[in-house]
């Protein structure tokens, strides 16, 4: 390929192969787990077996005294330095934030709360000595429903009550809108709690090298745990470098700041040698940060012509035993989500957070706003069935109009574009929907024990986290820019450097498209470095889907930098006018007279040479930019799912799925399909087979694959996608596609199975509709005189 | 102690091993195999599929003592000279997203071709069902088996 001749192929909009996948399709990866340092020790950590008890004693003799046990330590050997694991989102200003140690010093508040770790020569080891610490425990009454852990009787997870705080918003007159409502619903939805299950269990290393530590972590935030390890440990933060190297996987579940990355830390510094922890799946299962599980009371106020007047939420929320990271923030992102596409002259919202004897809940996929997507999309399907209206139909009635944006939502959002029109038209087209509607009707008419159904989804999301301000007014303790830097090697090869962390996402690829565009040079000549605090200094991390909109823009930032210095030092090498240096595909030449110019790598060269620079300028062709949004983007889509419900034995199948999305411009069609393709999938699990479960003394009966069932291959369908689109309001013209298959996915299932089984009196079912829940409701139905 | 030898991507190793230790941290962590991840310990996820004696098998499902005396091929020795069929059909179809379940989802689809060379996308994926991914919804997974399938990889 030749960049100074002929313009080249523009890389952004191609499906490139991913240069991430030679080290993975071979086995040459550098998971934490992988990683062998000289004289490295292993960690295991004793974890409570308890929901909620006082620890009377920890002893710890018979594990130190077996052959191969370096150490063990008890939360009291670090009440000193251990801290209180970080809460960066107090909602509220009286909200309240227990102390987190990362290893329990009095009581114990969750099944598998850390109590005591040993360290061993290597994992076995360990794992016996683990079994031989006798811990003590004063059993406490476990507390495991959100829904009377604020009744004045109930037993308490905290001192300071189960109520961790109170979030209220409102717009618009909700009294005016309710009063003399010709159609006003009400429906208290469940969003199950979930176990993310990144495909990577936790591992992490950690060494001290006299007193400047490295931490490897399979994490998905490198820089912000850098500062909150430094804050949590006292470790001065120049004195820590993190780094993640491959992860596998995330989804939120490691977008957080663990007890045993700060453990890892105090062990090294104890005992002067590396360790290593990884945890096992059942304990992972356990102790990674569940997501969701909330109760959602919804209301609506509608016109008898379908016409939204007000929307009114309440949630409970489960906190789960400590706040962690951004548990309280999570529905939070919901709050605004509520109204969605629609417009409605007014919308109030309560969350209460609620602290139950369970693992914490954080940040999974989608993250507050797949939760209320779910029941918007639920009750607007409720409102279609009472004025028998389609859903469509009656979404279309509510729905901001493409010709109305920019449009600020009732929930004070500005949605810069979309155009719900056109994804629902070609929607309906894939999906084949009039005629699918007949079929149903026809199949309805003949008494088909299997009923056909049709779920809508028309969702929208905000991504692109996020504003650093509208972060601010919110309570995050962090902003939401992005950091990329640019560095022109003398061989005209160039180094991106990203704050931004992938652990799947591709962005090696991805940002190799854009560079190779901005400046001009083979895509095979860039290399995206990412992930270690020592090679990218500044960053913010990767979730929210925020990568491309925010890390993106970033990039083309710093671009634009090394251009304009690139334009400065060839202007001088020509003795030209620097305006009338122009820069097209790759060389910087003289506008009117392109045979005078010079390739961007024979500037880089000149600029490492540094022999003939104009005065004052540094030798180097490097830049940096930190790009913060003004704005969040909505990308928004419309799917449709058709299933079939086996009215005899209750199971469902997925007949047809086609996802229509608009996620602005699209940097690479095939990383956007497997996004969009998982994402749907992590959506339909929770519509169909996945769920947390406690039992009534607070033991958690999902802890492996076995139980807690994420889909196979089998389990799922194929599916149709494709994408409209509208503009955006950044330079790259993106939206973020990170979490829209599973924000949208989940309602558009569920929608399918209760327009399948409406006629038979079920308006709701709750999640996972696993075969058993659905023939159970249909029996019920049926002994309440349903319709068979 | 045991002492078992095994052959691991054609190097034969002979090694005493506790007769607990599972044959996948004797691949990782005696003979340096980390090319082969672990993701539960239910063999439930298939992340350590590899096969033995031309089987594929869930390596943390076996000891490293049943291993003595067989054949392992790894996620590192299935190439030879160029990548096989199904690491570039992998790679081709966008089969992978953070690539943790990548090894052992190849490993099994290597010996899903060899006893049924042609499988349409249900066998596909019922024949993948022991392989757990999170990233992919699977979608191209199977179109990857299907393009190696195309391609002639039977092994």
């Amino acid at each position: 390929m030749t960049t100074d001749t002929q313009a080249p192929q523009a890389q952004v909009g191609q499906a490139r192969l991913r240069k991430e996948d030679a080290r993975l399709v071979t086995g040459q990866t550098n998971w934490t787990d992988n990683i062998v340092l000289p004289g490295m020790l292993h960690m295991a950590f004793v974890r409570s077996p308890m929901a909620h008890a006082r620890i009377t004693s920890v002893d710890l003799s018979a594990a130190r005294a077996m052959p191969g046990v370096i150490a063990a330590f008890s939360g009291a050997d670090f009440a000193e330095e251990q801290g209180s694991l970080p809460c960066a989102w107090p909602v509220t200003e009286d909200i309240v934030i227990p102390a987190h140690p990362p290893m329990a010093t009095e009581e114990v508040r969750y099944v598998g709360e850390a109590v005591a770790v040993v360290v061993a020569r290597d994992r076995y080891t360990a794992a016996d000595a683990v079994a031989v610490v006798d811990v003590g425990y004063e059993p406490l009454p476990p507390v495991l429903d959100i829904r009377t852990a604020l009744d004045e009787d109930s037993p308490k997870v905290h001192a300071e009550g189960n109520k961790s705080f109170v979030w209220p918003f409102a717009q618009g007159d909700l009294d005016a809108a309710f009063r003399d409502a010709p159609v006003v619903i009400e429906r208290t939805y469940r969003q199950q709690r979930l176990i993310p299950s990144a495909m990577e269990p936790r591992a992490v290393v950690a060494t001290d090298e006299g007193g400047e530590f490295t931490i490897w972590s399979a994490t998905q935030i490198p820089h912000v745990l850098r500062v909150m390890l430094a804050l949590v440990t006292g470790i001065p933060e120049q004195n820590i470098r993190v780094i993640a190297p491959d992860v596998g996987g995330g989804f939120g579940s490691k977008l957080q700041v663990t007890a045993e990355e700060v453990l890892s830390l105090l062990v090294t510094r104890k005992l002067g040698r590396p360790v290593k922890w990884t945890e096992s799946r059942s304990e992972g299962n356990l102790t990674v940060h569940h997501g969701r599980d909330q109760w959602q009371r919804i209301r609506i106020a509608a016109d008898s012509d379908g016409r939204l007047r007000g929307l009114d939420v309440d949630l409970l929320a489960d906190m789960g035993a400590y706040l962690m990271l951004v548990t309280p923030g999570v529905p939070l992102l919901g709050a605004f989500m509520f109204p969605a596409i629609y417009k409605m002259d007014a919308y109030s919202f309560k969350c209460t957070g609620v602290f139950t004897t369970k693992m914490p809940t954080d940040a999974y996929r989608g993250a507050g706003r797949p939760e209320a997507t779910y029941a918007i999309e639920r009750i607007m399907d409720e409102l279609a069935a009472e004025l028998g209206m389609d859903p469509l139909e009656v979404r279309e009635r509510n729905w901001i109009k493409h010709d109305e944006f920019p449009y600020t939502t009732i929930a004070t959002l500005q949605y810069d574009s979309g155009n719900y029109e056109a994804a629902t038209a070609r929607a309906k087209e894939l999906f084949g929907y009039d005629a699918l509607r007949q079929e149903q009707a026809e199949r309805n008419l003949d008494n088909d024990p299997v009923r056909l159904g049709l779920g809508v989804s028309t969702y929208t999301e905000m991504c692109g986290l996020a504003p650093s301000r509208v972060l601010g007014s919110l309570a995050y303790a962090a902003g939401g820019w992005e950091h990329a830097s640019i560095r022109m090697l003398p061989t005209g090869k160039v180094e991106v450097v990203t704050g931004s962390s992938a652990h799947g996402q591709g962005h090696e690829t991805a940002w190799s498209q854009i560079v190779s565009d901005q400046l001009g040079v083979p895509f095979e000549d860039i290399r995206v470095l990412h992930g270690d605090t020592q090679v990218a200094p500044k960053g913010m991390d990767t979730y929210g889907s925020r990568s491309l909109t925010v890390g993106g823009m970033a990039l083309v930032g710093a671009c634009d930098k090394v251009i304009a210095k690139a334009k400065r030092i060839t202007a001088h090498m020509l003795e030209a006018s620097e305006n009338d240096i122009e820069f097209v595909h790759g060389r910087f030449q003289v506008r009117g007279d392109p045979e005078k110019g010079h390739s961007i790598q024979e500037v880089a060269l000149a600029t490492f040479a540094a022999h003939n620079l104009p005065d004052g300028v540094e030798p180097n062709l490097d830049s940096e930019a930190t790009y913060d949004p003004d704005n969040f983007s909505f990308p928004h889509g419309t799917h449709l799912c058709a299933v079939e419900v086996d009215t005899e034995t209750g199971m469902v199948t997925i007949r047809s799925y086609v996802a229509v999305d608009d996620i602005g411009k699209v940097i690479n069609p095939l990383i956007v399909e497997g996004q969009v393709h998982g994402g749907l999938a992590q959506g339909i699990a929770q519509a169909l087979y996945e769920e947390a479960v406690y039992d009534e003394d607070g033991n958690l009966t999902t802890t492996t694959l076995a139980d807690y069932l994420v889909p196979s291959a089998a389990d799922l369908p194929s599916y149709v996608t494709d994408r409209t689109e509208s503009p955006a309001a950044n330079r790259l013209g993106v939206k973020g596609v990170g979490e829209a298959g599973t924000i949208a996915s989940t309602p558009a299932v569920v929608n399918a199975i209760i327009d399948a089984l409406r006629p038979l009196g079920i308006a709701d079912i709750t999640m996972p509709c696993t075969p058993e829940r659905v023939w159970r409701a249909i029996q019920n139905a049926q002994g309440n005189g349903g319709a068979a | 102690m045991a002492n078992i030898s095994v052959t691991v991507d054609g190097v034969t190793y002979t090694d005493d091993v506790e007769p607990r230790l599972l044959l996948v941290h004797y691949l990782r962590e005696r003979v340096g195999k980390t090319g082969t991840p672990v993701g539960c310990d239910t063999s439930n996820c298939g992340a350590c599929t590899v096969h033995m004696n031309g089987v594929s098998v869930k390596s943390c499902s076996v000891l490293a003592v049943q291993a003595d005396g067989a054949e392992i091929t790894t996620i590192e020795g299935i190439s030879n000279g160029q990548w096989h069929p199904l690491q570039q059909a992998f790679h081709a179809e966008h089969a992978l997203q953070c690539g943790y379940c990548t090894p052992g989802m190849i490993m099994a689809a290597a010996d899903l071709l060899r006893t049924n060379p042609h499988p349409n996308d249900q066998e596909i994926r019922e024949g993948l069902e022991g392989n757990l991914c999170r990233c992919t919804g699977y979608e191209n997974i199977v179109r990857a088996v299907r393009r190696a399938a195309e391609s002639g990889a039977t092994s």
